[in-house]
């Protein structure tokens, strides 16, 4: 008599195992299936073209009813299983019990809602499966607004199906890039440009706080207060194993139904597989692993000794037009090495991780004809110490022998064309070297090759050394060891460019380290800031310690915190405020500074933004004693006190300091203002000075009184207060402009002439007044205490340690 | 066999940040990529004591917030001109926790 074989699920995992099944021993098992939904198998990969209308349900049937009915598998579709009862061997649908001898639990996964207000209205809907797809379809979404909320494959693919039907889709994912668990920063930005062309919106670092809407679905609202307007809310942000009737029947479940090797539950009797089931800890969600279950599965029901061992899977977007592959295992190790290629202008990222010479994590975009190569290789962990030098060109350039990496330039014909902006080829580059233009610059002068957007100096350089026979030639004085690209060319690029991140800056130009270094990342963050201040937001992680953390840190690791004092001038309130967070917390030593302002020593960082929720609550904000950015304003007396003032030089001293503070700079900026000659402000030696006079007041810039001392020079006179800030304003603007990062104003200057400033703030009174508003509109975003939104409840806790395992060790 | 204990959520982390843990045997820094991966190295350059910590994490390297001393995450091992090293921990994560080494906790019994 045949044994009864009962599954419950017709998913694609049990659909391949009855397959092996039914091809290594028809006649086994007389076989039910029970399936929730009102259908047998169909290819669930294959939901994204249905979605998008390539496709439809009958082309991606994978089991028909014909099919079902030639294996005599009894079909229960539609009738969803209930119960499962161990001692007696049945299974209980809706409709009705069915016994066995071996049971199959294939429930799968059910989508993760995430539980926010709005999450049950109608047209929220979830993307796993026909039910779903139909209804986004049936939702006529062409024109309407659409947001998915989940920027991971899921999420991707149905926002792209939505898009093809014409909608208006957004996508809001929370980390910082898409796909973050396939992809790094560099391919997941390439990815989200490629979107931005096909018209779909990204919004990363988005944590969704509700959904709004009165009888159905109308907008999205986001932490940050950004709200989109929804017709359709598709939450694709993950899954988790269907274990419910596995729990009910006391099945030993963790995350997911626990299987050993063999597919076996913790009942002899039965059995699971695929997104359902827990396997060593581990989880599955894509498809090779699954098949590999079925093939085990389906030898265990026969009595065959078969083990699950879970291999590597690679991974693909299943968008059209969007090329990317990952594979690999990107977790903890030790000792890895990355191998970059980046080629801008068609937007290709390959990117190998190794390890002991072995490829272990693949990334590429853009092209990815060679990523089953290096799969190959990482799956076989072939040895690539010999090919390491070209591994990264792919098998085409693997020869016998070990390549040299300028093959690819030597065979090059001589009419290629090198620099596509000038239309320079590789003959005339070859030309001007033999003609003795041995140097970049030479070369540059005499052909325009790499002159005007840079992006293919390397190439040029490359193709200069094949032309000089592999002699080595001088680099331009690149930004960092990542980039040969001076600061001057990465500011003009990444204006030009449109470039609006650190990956995109990375990606566009050609960056040669992952993540760039402690030198550049700080420079391209501030680039980014001052070019695209509305747009741009501040990556904290690439800012160095004390702009990161609002404090300056000192020596033993503790930070000093100095509050502002407005020109110098303070109350007996604020005072009393600073001596009672002194004595509160504990500071060791109180400095009066040089920049007219009190200095707390020896604070600990856990106790910061407690500190300064103590000193906010009296009115005092961020002294940025510590930033690139603006100092402190140093004032006389002047005419409201003293004898020999000519003007209210703490007034505008005041004035200055509210109008500039919190503005970032390409370095520090300090301000002295002098109520007459007499200069008690030490106005002559700082970025900024102004000796007030009876007739007005007299600007002076470029001064430095650190490593290097030096007296200002003379910018402008004006009778006008007002004139004189404008053109401060305007002055501190072009700095943050134009200057390469940490270079003090008296270098800037040094490097573009006084002249060539003055034409700009003084003569050019249009051009003044259009410096000085763009500065009003970086400080609108700027001009703000940074420890409001730090000393929160929320991001305080952010500040002490992660946790404390000396006390664990003590209990 | 290296036996873990759970310190806290992933996302409790900054990534390219770090964030420090006290232990009996001094602060551990625990540093996360920008691509997820976790490293814990003892908080504590060889050069001047700076907490590495608080250092721009580029790539799989940390850069001492004090002097510039730069460091790989995976050894701990100085890159570079300079020449020394700190102590790595094993760590890992696991469905969104961060795991770290048993040994950070227990040894302050033996000591």
């Amino acid at each position: 008599m045949k044994k009864k074989l009962v599954v419950i699920g017709a998913g694609m995992a049990s659909g391949r195992m009855l397959e092996h099944l039914f091809a290594a021993a028809p006649d086994a098992y007389e076989v039910t299936l029970f399936n929730g939904e009102p259908r047998g198998n169909y290819n669930r990969l294959m939901l994204s073209p249905v979605l998008s209308g390539e496709k439809t349900y009958q082309d991606i049937v994978t089991h028909d009813a014909d099919w079902y009915a030639a294996q005599g598998v009894d079909c229960r579709f539609g009738e969803p299983v209930v119960k499962i009862d161990r001692k007696n061997r049945v299974v209980y649908s809706n409709k009705g019990g069915a016994p066995y001898d071996a049971l199959v639990i294939a429930t799968g996964s059910a989508p993760f809602i995430i539980p926010v207000p709005g999450k049950d209205l109608p047209g929220v809907v979830t993307y796993r499966d026909l039910e779903d797809t139909n209804a986004m379809i049936e939702a006529g979404i062409a024109g309407k607004n659409a947001v998915v909320i989940g920027g991971g494959l899921l999420g991707l693919e149905a926002a792209a199906g939505m898009a093809a039907r014409g909608a208006k889709v957004t996508v809001i994912h929370l980390m910082g890039h898409l796909m973050e668990r396939q992809l790094d920063p560099a391919a997941g930005y390439l990815l989200q440009k490629d979107l931005e062309k096909r018209g779909i919106t990204v919004h990363c670092k988005g944590a969704t706080k509700a959904i709004l809407g009165h009888d159905r679905a109308e907008a999205v609202l986001l932490e940050d207060g950004t709200v989109y307007p929804a017709d359709l809310v598709c939450m694709a942000v993950g899954i988790r194993p269907e274990t419910r009737l596995a729990n009910d029947a006391h099945l030993e479940v963790e995350r997911g139904i626990v299987v050993d090797d063999a597919m076996r539950t913790s009942d002899p009797h039965i059995f699971s597989l695929g997104e359902c089931v827990e396997h060593r800890q581990q989880l599955f969600g894509l498809v090779a692993p699954l098949y590999d279950q079925a093939k085990v599965l389906a030898k265990t029901l026969l009595d065959e000794a078969a083990e699950f061992v879970p291999v590597q899977t690679a991974t693909k977007l299943k968008v059209t037009g969007c090329d990317l592959f990952s594979a690999g295992d990107f977790a903890e190790g030790e000792g890895r090495e990355d191998i970059v290629f980046r080629d801008p202008g068609r937007g290709l990222y390959k990117r190998l991780v190794l390890q002991d010479d072995r490829i272990i994590g693949v990334v590429m975009y853009g092209e990815t004809a060679d990523g089953n190569w290096f799969y190959g290789l990482m799956k076989d962990g072939t040895d690539i110490g010999e090919m390491r030098e070209t591994l990264i060109f792919g098998p085409a350039f693997q020869g016998g022998s070990r390549l040299d990496p300028m093959a690819a330039v030597a065979a090059l014909p001589p009419e290629a064309e090198i620099c596509g902006c000038n239309g320079v080829c590789k003959g005339t580059i070859v030309n001007a070297v033999e003609g003795g233009a041995v140097t970049l610059d030479a070369v540059r002068a005499c052909t325009k090759a790499s002159g005007s957007c840079g992006t293919c100096t390397g190439l040029v350089q490359q193709v200069m050394a094949f032309a000089l026979g592999g002699a080595v030639v001088e680099a331009p004085a690149g930004m960092c060891k990542c980039t040969d690209h001076t600061h001057e060319d990465v500011r003009r690029l990444i204006k030009s460019m449109g470039l609006k991140s650190i990956p995109a800056v990375m990606q566009d130009l050609g960056w040669k380290t992952v993540g760039g270094c402690h030198s550049c990342r700080p420079a391209l963050n501030y680039y980014l800031i001052a070019e695209w201040p509305l747009e741009y937001r501040d990556d904290r992680q690439s800012r160095f310690v004390n702009e990161r953390n609002h404090a300056n840190i000192q020596k033993d690791g503790t930070y000093s915190v100095v509050p502002r004092m407005w020109g110098g001038v303070t109350t007996p309130t604020e005072l009393r405020a600073i001596a009672d967070a002194a004595e509160k917390y504990d500071v060791p030593m109180v400095k009066v500074t040089g920049g007219q302002r009190i200095d707390l020593l020896g604070v600990r960082k856990e106790d910061l933004p407690h500190m300064w929720a103590d000193l906010n609550a009296a009115g005092l904000v961020s002294g940025h004693a510590y930033s690139k950015g603006l100092r402190t304003v140093k004032t006389c007396v002047g005419s409201q006190f003293c004898r020999f003032g000519t003007q209210d030089s703490t007034g505008l001293g005041i004035r200055l300091e509210k109008l500039l503070w919190g503005s970032w700079t390409p370095h520090k900026v300090k301000l002295g203002i002098s109520g007459c000659p007499r200069n008690c402000a030490e106005a002559t030696c700082k970025d900024v000075g102004v000796i007030c006079v009876d007739s007005g007041f007299q600007i002076s810039v470029a001064g430095a009184a650190g490593m290097e001392v030096k007296e200002t020079e003379h910018l402008a006179s004006t009778p006008s207060e007002d004139e004189a800030v404008e053109i401060i304003a305007a002055f501190v603007q072009l700095y943050r402009e134009h200057a390469k990062y940490l270079d003090r104003p008296y270098r800037w200057v040094a490097k573009v002439g006084l002249d060539w400033v003055k034409e700009r703030v003084v003569d050019d009174l249009a051009g003044r007044r259009a410096l000085a508003e763009r500065f009003e509109i970086s400080q609108s975003v700027y001009r703000r205490d940074p420890w409001a939104e730090h000393s929160t409840r929320t991001e305080t806790p952010r500040w002490a340690p992660l946790a404390d395992l000396t006390l664990e060790a003590a209990e | 066999m290296t036996i873990f204990v759970d310190i806290a959520a992933l996302d409790d982390i900054p990534p390219q940040g770090a964030r420090v843990v006290r232990t009996a045997q001094g602060c551990v820094a625990v540093f996360r990529t920008a691509d997820d991966r976790v490293f814990a190295l003892e908080d504590r350059c060889p050069h001047k004591g700076g907490p590495l910590s608080e250092g721009i994490v580029h790539g799989t390297s940390v850069t001492c917030p004090l002097h510039n001393w730069v460091f790989d995450l995976n050894s701990g091992v100085a890159e570079g001109a300079d020449e020394g090293m700190v102590r790595t921990y094993p760590i890992r994560v696991e469905a969104g926790r961060v795991l770290i080494s048993a040994e950070l906790v227990t040894r302050s019994h033996a000591a």
